[in-house]
């Protein structure tokens, strides 16, 4: 049974995931499959362009937080998936070589009126570097199971 | 890439298309979203999705991938004619992304992008800025993915 389900997240609560280490190898390694633009592949290339030298795709960063999100709670609890992102800002280029930490805020909660199993979480995540910088910010809703399914409160 | 004056609203292109197979499901998840609906069929198979599909970051990430080879294409074409091509700029974010339907596997997604706004940044002489809504919709005809992205895009040259 997974530890955390919707009624675990409560409005204001903070948490922080990480540290992680992002590679050289790596960034290259995603532009190459995902987004094979010169500012994900060549450091020369790179510092041509308006970010100023070799940065991971925005989708990487998305992708890194979604793998450290599952790591530090989602896998452990009664994740349905989420229905979209409201917005995600790319504010800051990750470059090669920085450790990451993800700092999760719970914004709001509901129950779901449509299917009483599940509740809806909306999230802040912060993409964090090494001297606590905001590099990316994303928006989120997850669906969660209810602990309690269809009991009455 | 076309410059961002030679860019208009409403332009809308469709970029590609890609079929999701079981295999490339499960190994993007083990990387990036390993729930056990996007890593394991059985587990699939009993939860909500009802079987194993592609995580929202995989569906997204490939479009991104049809979109550089889409403008790769397009700027070998205005070479190949003589005319000068525009270089593309990073993205600032993404907004109203939505995950409509699950992509199971064997689903194959049409792709399309069209331009939503044009407009130049207030801040910084240099490149405009083109925000376009793109979309995925599976062999069905159902809409799986929407959303709105900003991005830089090189102004043509001033003459003088």
């Amino acid at each position: 049974m997974p530890k955390l389900h919707w009624e675990d997240f409560r409005p204001g609560a903070v948490s922080v995931y990480g540290p992680r280490l992002v590679t050289r190898e790596e960034i290259i390694a995603f532009a190459a499959e995902f987004d094979p633009q010169p500012m994900h592949l060549d450091e020369a290339a790179a510092s041509a362009t308006l970010l100023g030298g070799l940065a991971a795709s925005g989708w990487h960063s998305c992708c890194l937080l979604m793998r450290m999100i599952a790591d530090g709670f989602l896998l452990d609890s009664s994740s349905m998936g989420g229905p979209g992102v409201d917005e995600v800002r790319w504010l800051k280029p990750l470059r090669p070589g920085t450790s990451i930490r993800i700092r999760a805020t719970v914004l709001d909660t509901r129950a779901s009126k449509k299917r009483p199993q599940m509740g809806l979480v909306r999230f802040l995540f912060e993409m964090l570097d090494d001297s606590d910088a905001v590099l990316t910010t994303l928006t989120t809703t997850l669906m969660l199971g209810r602990r309690e399914t269809g009991v009455p409160a | 890439m076309k410059y961002f004056e030679d860019i208009r609203v409403g332009d809308s292109i469709e970029i590609g298309r890609h079929t999701f197979t079981a295999d490339d499901i499960k190994a993007f998840a083990r990387r990036f979203d390993p729930q056990p609906f996007h890593v394991d069929e059985e587990a699939a198979a009993r939860s909500h999705f009802g079987a194993l599909c592609a995580s929202g970051w995989h569906t997204a990430a490939v479009w991104m991938r049809l979109m550089v080879d889409h403008r790769r294409r397009e700027s070998e074409a205005m070479r190949a004619r003589g005319e000068p091509v525009a270089g593309m700029g990073p993205a600032l974010g993404i907004r109203e992304l939505q995950w409509l339907k699950p992509v199971y596997a064997g689903d194959t997604i049409v792709y399309k992008s069209e331009v939503l706004e044009t407009r130049i940044s207030g801040s910084r002489p240099g490149p405009g800025l083109m925000t376009l809504r793109s979309t995925g919709v599976n062999q069905n005809g159902d809409l799986v993915i929407s959303f709105v992205s900003t991005a830089f895009v090189e102004r043509r040259p001033q003459k003088g």
